[in-house]
């Protein structure tokens, strides 16, 4: 028998698949689902602190101080006493998820600046949160702030939520540092217990009949995994943190190359998200079946096997030989490019 | 056990009817609307009445209809109440004879209102309650939001004891709206004041199979006198009833009433009897005057039906031999008012018997809808019974200088109670969370001293823009002062907006050596200049501390964006001292944890960060030493409304422009239209200038469109077309190109142009451009900029704009946008909303039929925007021809309507046989045109127009016996569009019947239904247009139920034209459907989507979620045309495309669905679920219909 189980955060997880924050975690329902499906762990889908702000907005102009200056009126909406925060609604599904699963449940907190809302950590701390997700989504437009800004500003967020919580840190990183080991190492020195490489960003589009820029939100691609395996491979064994592979897992193939550059857990979400919670099933299947023609014992055997550390041209992934690649590269007959 | 409660007169109520009732029947009316929604969000939260259920909350179509679900509640065994005003009670009247008549107990609540006459009025007075007074229900009066609270608990011991029901009212807006701080009553001693064994002989006389009876029977001459005499006995009992729970209330809280109480000098010689609100401020102004040595006294009178003489008699001191009776309504015609007439009665029987000297008794009239009720007005009717020969019928409060019945009054005379408390006034915007700020703080210190407070809080009546005035008062006694904080007596004013400085007399309250606190963008040390000097002296000769603060910077550094209340409400405890400061810097924040606590923290920090950095940012200024001084360089005055319009009418001279400065209760009866009749055209005299940005057109990018003029709520964008030529006189910034259409002469330029001081700046049109930069996609062919410094030379280009004369409507297609929109709008500048989605569509219908319109309008939002005064926004054309316009009620309206259009044709009909019978005198060609005239084209009417000229100038020279007659009926032949306008709340619900009535006959009306969803002027409360999933007043617990389908209700006639329509997603089927409804000779109904603030998303998106709510089948366009089936073809219409975005794209973009998921998930998710199926089931059903498959069943509607 294969011993799938691998650490994450400190917790002992039964295999390395956990799907990452996503809607299927909004429904108590689908998220038994991923429990029976063979998760090992859960993130809960994202509490988006522009999410909170805009509620804020919303309740504030309409519900709680809806002044019209009108005799007849002081508000259109009920007074509602019972309606609940964002804060309040995230607590309660985490609530329910601890009530039902038996797996591990992380909560996901996304924001860009420490304005309150981290606050909410401690809660969901005593909520019974496993281990919290630090997602730092920032876009970096501002010519006036220094990359050096930039990262004071995760490593701030971060420093906050530790002073509030006990529980294990995953932070969520972007792929754009410009260097990456460094900053890792400084998350780890600011407390986090492990990062998950990488985000992704949503891009806006542009509709050509409105001339508006859109909101897109488009699923990962297979090939998206080729950057996680790259700095995966090259982080491993150069840090204690927890390394979790987030984007483009898709299929057993890049959950086990990913597992071979390094990664401690694999996440995955849009292929849950096309084709359901059995994925995952089939996913850890297939993962089984080729550890066990390749005659593999344990996930500990296999991880970090092709990390940077373990490679005999360790150049190879740094460059990842590209010329190579390049060269290599030469377009479909009838096509110009 | 009694803890203290700050609250208004309708909460206070609300609390007790809730915790005594099983079934509530409601239905909104200003101002007892509060107390049927704070019963419906405690039941949506699950709270309990006495017996530990959650009462029923049903809300009805009307009042009438909620009093017949009463009257069946309460013969079948159920606690029942209801609440309601004014109209609204007039449409009970019939179940409270009934409901008397089988001697039920019963409390029914009572704001008291105005009733509509000359004019509507939300504002208090007794005319409702007195005309219940013959149904044979008790009435019982309260004056303050503490006896509302009590009285509304002993009411329902009285009436389960006496089975007499019962009207508990007190005065609208001055108690139902009087935030104040009141001995609250729990559970128990209410519960304790209902006698269970009275409960239960309730219930033992309800209808019930089990033991069953017969009641409602009609019966004939021989029985029905008797049986109306044989419940004579408990009438007669019942003033005993109300004592004993009277007394047994006292008992339990300390807290006794009569019913009549009497209050001053045992001897008194001059004695005031009345009910109300208006008694608190003759209580107060007796202490005074008895303090002073005076023999004067006031009855309060508690109980008023069944009137207990012996009660009174009791009360009146046998020393009292002048008596002066008030009466807070008016009968015209009657020789005194009810109470009037039934103090005289008593005393005079009393006379009669020898039980006492008959004195003299004089009957006034005060407070006629809210109108202020002073010290110095009762003073004066102290005065006048002292006079040798005293008025015996006189006013108070008003200026009668017609039949000069009206005392005089000393505007200075003030209290000793006066002057012993507190006085606050602030100056804010509605917008701005002034009002919300003062309710708070007198929260604050209602619960964290001993003080005792009051707030009472006056709007002006427009929706947007409207200002707001806060009466605050506190101190250590009672407070009985039931009228607004007086000149001179606020020892702290506020400004909250500084756009208000130089537009009223801010410091016409403050007293000597106050407080004025202004929030201004300028700082300290130039913040004195910007005074205008006025204010300046004042500030000087009071010797007022004037504070400044820059509220707005402040919010926006505490990322708390436009919003100062907190801020504002910082600076004046910081500055009044009316509490120890960090007592109340630490009161402030936990109030905000109160009201955002679990809601949202980041809230709470956000407001924290604003209240710290508010202390730090308020400065004071020290005035020069003399007005006129360095630093107070006189500011430029801007010009008054009156004095930029060239010449103004003597009427909107006298009357308008007085009102709308805030003079309006100095306008004496003179001035007064007889009838309530007014002139159109006032609304552009008001200059409101409230817009912060104005849209500016950019003609070089500009394709003509018109949609900006479509869109815009306001009617302050605006194309015209003219000849070139004439642009020589404009001013150098005038903007006019050459038109593009092909359709007119070279040479004709077109402008489109702002109205800049009209303008709300909703920014609606900019969103309605479909142009952009081609370099740069933000920038369209209009675009928003700061009003300043454009808001002079646009002022004189928006003028030039209006000298241009009116193209020939003649030579402009009527049928397509953009050039519909050169058609002149006779309805603009009104006090909608910002981003209004109602008026878009009326001021479309008086572009294309205005000079011939005759408007039916229901009460609701266009009739107030409509016609409140002091200004109208209906207006007229050169020739002085507009829509002739009129409110008759509520619930009247589509008949209101059908009997213009009967007087215009039976009118029509009269001319036309005169026109016969005088054929010969005019002319036989003439004469046969004038009647076969087709009339259904603008161009056949202006024919007409023509002929009717021809026909007056041929009659002026006529002999002919009847040609006066004829000629004062020739107007006739020219065919009116008679239009019936109104929202959801009136065609859904309460004027259902008579629009599906008006529907079914043959008779040629237009119906516009601007459907909101929900009824907007009362605030937002369901109506059977909300659709399911949306939160709204009444269903706080969201609406459960589909959307009424009353167009395809209505399109099952057959002979009615129908439509749906929505200008924000097909503004040209829009434009297409007005022409069609109003050209169809037969009934025509067009229902159109009118976004609303009540949904829940800033008006700036309204075109979008109107697009939103087409395009995901909540809102499908069809049309329903009879000519169509009658040429052969399928009459109904799909012009819509099938739902291409899920409902719930729609649905999550409004706070009014929005909300529910938070605060009832999964609730929420059901009713999305529904409304996803619903609409896909309509659209398949309209489909259906449209492909010619109308029998096919449907659903979803």
């Amino acid at each position: 028998m294969i011993d799938l189980s691998t650490d994450y955060l400190g917790l002992r997880l039964k295999n390395p698949l956990v799907p990452s924050a996503s809607p299927l975690t909004r429904d108590l329902d689908s998220a038994l689902r991923l429990e029976d499906a063979g998760a090992a762990a859960v993130v809960m889908y994202s509490l988006f602190e522009e999410e909170l702000r805009a509620e804020d907005a919303m309740l504030d102009r309409f519900v709680l101080n809806p002044e019209i200056g009108c005799g007849e009126a002081d508000g259109f909406l009920p007074r509602d006493g019972e309606m609940s925060g964002g804060l309040e609604r995230y607590l309660a599904q985490l609530d329910r998820l601890k009530q039902r699963l038996e797996i591990p449940v992380v909560a996901s907190l996304n924001g860009v600046t420490p304005s309150g809302w981290i606050e909410l950590g401690r809660e969901l701390e005593r909520g019974g949160a496993d281990a919290l997700e630090l997602n730092v989504y920032h876009v970096a437009a501002d010519a006036g702030v220094s990359g050096a800004a930039v990262e004071a500003r995760y490593l701030e967020l971060l420093t906050e939520l530790r002073r509030v919580v006990s529980l294990p840190i995953v932070m969520k990183l972007s792929p754009y540092f410009s260097s990456l080991p460094d900053f890792v190492q400084r998350v780890e020195q600011a407390g986090a217990q492990g990062v998950a490489l990488f985000n992704r960003f949503y891009q806006p589009d542009i509709d050509l009949d409105c001339l508006r820029m859109v909101d897109a939100l488009r699923l990962s691609r297979p090939d998206e995994a080729l950057l996680r395996i790259r700095w995966i491979a090259i982080l491993h064994g150069r840090t204690r943190l927890t390394l979790a592979a987030t984007g483009g897992v898709h299929s057993e193939s890049e959950a086990l190359k990913l597992l071979l550059a390094g990664a401690d857990v694999v996440h995955l979400a849009s292929s849950l998200l096309q084709h359901g919670p059995d994925r995952l099933t089939e996913i850890l299947a297939f993962m089984q079946n080729w550890m066990e023609e390749k005659e593999y014992e344990s996930i500990a055997q296999l991880k970090g096997s092709m990390s940077q550390k373990h490679l005999p041209d360790p150049g190879l992934v740094a460059r990842a030989s590209y010329l190579r690649v390049l060269d290599s590269f030469s377009p479909r007959s009838g096509v110009w490019s | 056990m009694t803890s203290a409660l700050t609250l208004d007169g309708n909460e206070a109520v609300a609390r007790i009817a809730y915790l005594g009732s099983e079934v509530i029947a409601i239905y909104p009316i200003t101002p007892a609307s509060s107390m049927g929604e704070w019963a419906d969000e405690w039941a949506a939260q699950g709270r309990a009445n006495l017996w530990g259920a959650v009462p029923t909350i049903i809300e009805m179509q009307s009042e009438g209809g909620a009093a017949g679900t009463l009257h069946g509640a309460l013969t079948s065994g159920a606690l029942a109440t209801s609440f309601t005003a004014s109209q609204g009670l007039l449409l009970m009247i019939p179940n409270l004879y009934k409901i008397a008549g089988e001697l039920t107990p019963m409390v029914l609540h009572v704001a008291a209102r105005a009733i509509a006459t000359h004019a509507l009025s939300i504002f208090g007075d007794h005319s409702d309650v007195m005309a219940a007074r013959a149904t044979g229900c008790a009435l019982l009066a309260s004056n303050s939001p503490q006896e509302a609270q009590d009285f509304a608990a002993i009411a329902q011991a009285a009436t389960l004891a006496g089975r007499i029901p019962l009207i508990h009212f007190f005065d609208g807006f001055r108690t139902s709206h009087e935030v104040a701080k009141i001995d609250a009553l729990d559970a128990d001693t209410v519960g304790t004041m209902l006698d269970a064994a009275r409960i239960a002989e309730h219930r033992a006389r309800a209808l019930s199979p089990e033991h069953p009876v017969l009641r409602g029977t009609s019966q004939n001459p021989d029985v029905f006198f008797q049986s109306r005499e044989r419940a004579n006995p408990f009438y007669d009992d019942f003033p005993q009833v109300v004592q004993d729970a009277m007394d047994r209330f006292g008992a339990l809280t300390g807290r006794t009433y009569r019913l009549f109480d009497y209050v001053g000098a045992a001897d008194a010689e001059r004695v005031i009897v009345l009910m109300g609100s208006g008694a608190e401020t003759v209580h107060e102004t007796v202490e005074h005057l008895v303090a002073r040595g005076e023999k004067v006294g006031v009855v309060k009178v508690r109980l008023y039906r069944p009137f207990a003489a012996a009660a009174l008699l009791a009360a009146l001191p046998a020393s009292a031999s002048a008596v002066a009776v008030l009466d807070r309504c008016k009968e015209p015609g009657a020789d005194g008012e009810p109470l009037y007439k039934d103090v005289v009665t008593a005393l005079a029987q009393a006379a009669a018997d020898g039980v006492r000297a008959m004195p003299r008794v004089i009957g006034g009239r005060y407070g006629l809808a809210s109108k202020e009720f002073t010290p110095g007005m009762v003073k004066a009717v102290f005065d006048e019974l002292a006079a040798a020969a005293p008025k015996r019928q006189f006013t108070v409060g008003i200026h009668d200088d017609v039949t000069r019945l009206s005392l005089s009054w000393d505007a200075d005379f003030r209290t000793d109670a006066a002057k012993r408390l507190q006085h606050a006034v602030f100056w804010g915007l509605g917008s701005d969370g002034t009002v919300s700020a003062n309710k708070n703080s007198i929260k604050i210190l209602g619960e964290s001293t001993e003080l005792k407070a009051q707030g009472y809080f006056v709007y002006d009546s427009k929706k947007s823009g409207a200002v707001t005035v806060s009466h605050l008062r506190f101190g250590p006694v009672p407070i009985r002062s039931s009228y607004l904080v007086e000149p001179g007596m606020a020892g702290f004013v506020a400004c909250h907006q500084p756009m208000f400085l130089d537009r009223y007399a801010l410091l016409e309250h403050a007293a000597p050596g106050g407080v004025f606190l202004l929030n201004t963008a300028a700082a300290p040390d130039v913040a004195w200049g910007t005074l205008p000097p006025k204010l300046q002296a004042e500030v000087i000769a009071k010797q007022l501390q004037l504070w400044v603060i820059d509220a707005y910077a402040v919010a926006a550094e505490a990322g708390m964006g436009r919003r100062i209340n907190t801020i504002m409400q910082t600076c004046f405890f910081a500055i009044s001292g009316v509490l120890p400061k960090d007592a109340a810097i630490a009161a402030i924040k936990e109030a905000v944890d109160k009201t955002y606590g679990r809601k949202s923290r980041r809230l709470v920090e956000l407001n924290y960060k604003a209240i710290d950095m508010t202390l730090a940012q308020l400065h004071r200024v020290a005035p020069p030493a003399f007005a006129g001084n360095e630093g107070s360089a006189p500011v430029e005055q801007p010009l008054s409304s009156d004095e930029r319009v060239g010449t103004i009418p003597d009427f909107v001279r006298d009357i308008t422009l007085p009102i709308y400065h805030g003079h309006g209760d100095t306008l004496p009866v003179s001035r007064m239209p007889v009838d309530g009749t007014y002139p159109l055209g006032t609304a552009k005299y008001e200059k409101r200038n409230i817009a912060l940005e104005i849209p500016v057109w950019d003609e070089n990018l500009c394709t003509q469109c018109g949609k900006c003029v479509l869109v815009c709520p306001h009617t302050a964008v605006r194309s015209r077309l003219f000849d070139a030529a004439l642009a020589a006189a404009a001013p150098s910034t005038f903007k006019h190109v050459p038109v593009r259409a092909k359709d007119y002469v070279a040479g004709t330029h077109i402008s489109y142009q702002v109205a800049p001081e009209d303008c709300t700046g909703c920014g609606d049109c900019v969103e309605a451009c479909p142009i952009h930069d081609k370099s740069n996609v933000s920038r369209r062919a209009i675009n928003m900029a700061p009003i300043e410094p454009l808001r002079e030379q646009e002022r004189a280009n928006f003028e030039f704009f209006l000298g241009l004369p009116e193209f020939d409507r003649g030579a402009i297609k009527h049928t397509t946008i953009p050039s519909a929109m050169l058609l002149d709008p006779l309805f603009e500048f009104s006090g909608a909303c910002a981003g209004c989605g109602e008026t878009p569509y009326i001021r479309l219908a008086t572009q294309l039929f205005g000079d011939r319109m005759l408007i039916a309008n229901a009460t609701g939002c266009s009739s107030i925007y409509g016609g409140n005064l002091p200004s109208t926004p209906y207006t007229v054309n050169a020739a002085g021809r507009g829509p002739a316009w009129s409110n008759s009620l509520f619930e009247d309206n589509a008949e209101f309507g059908l009997g213009m259009r009967l007087a215009a044709d039976q009118l029509m009909d009269q001319a036309r046989h005169l026109v016969r019978e005088l054929a010969s005198d005019i002319g036989g060609d003439l004469a046969a045109a004038l009647v076969e005239a087709d009339q259904r084209s603008e161009a056949d009417i202006v024919a007409q127009r023509v002929r009717v000229a021809a026909l007056c100038e041929k009659l002026a020279a006529s002999k002919h016996p009847r040609a006066a007659e004829l000629a004062s009926l020739a107007e006739w032949l020219i065919r009116r569009s008679v239009w019936i306008i109104g929202g959801d709340g009136w065609a859904y619900d309460i004027g259902f019947g008579g629009l599906d009535h008006v529907l079914a006959l043959s008779y040629d009306v237009n119906i516009l239904v601007l459907d909101t969803e929900v009824y907007s002027n009362t605030g937002g409360q369901t109506s059977k247009a909300t659709p399911i999933g949306a939160v709204a007043k009444f269903s706080a617990g969201g609406k459960a139920m589909a959307k009424k389908d009353l167009a395809k209700l209505a399109s099952g006639y057959d002979h009615a034209y129908v439509a749906t329509v929505a200008y924000g997603a097909k503004d040209v089927h829009t434009l297409r459907v007005f022409h069609e409804a109003e050209s169809y000779p037969g009934p025509s109904l067009i229902v159109a989507y009118s976004p609303c603030i009540a949904h829940g998303y800033d008006m700036l998106y309204n075109l979008r979620q109107q697009d939103l709510a087409v395009k995901s089948g909540h809102w499908p366009l069809f049309r329903f045309d009879p000519r169509v089936g009658e040429g052969g073809g399928n009459p109904f219409r799909l012009d819509s495309a099938a739902p291409s975005q899920p409902i719930q794209t729609f649905m999550e973009s409004e706070t009014r669905f929005a909300m529910l998921a938070r605060s009832h998930p999964e609730a929420a998710e059901r009713f999305l679920a529904q409304a996803q199926a619903d609409a896909e089931r309509r659209y398949k059903a309209y489909k259906d219909m449209a492909q010619g498959r109308p029998d096919e069943p449907t659903s979803g509607a």
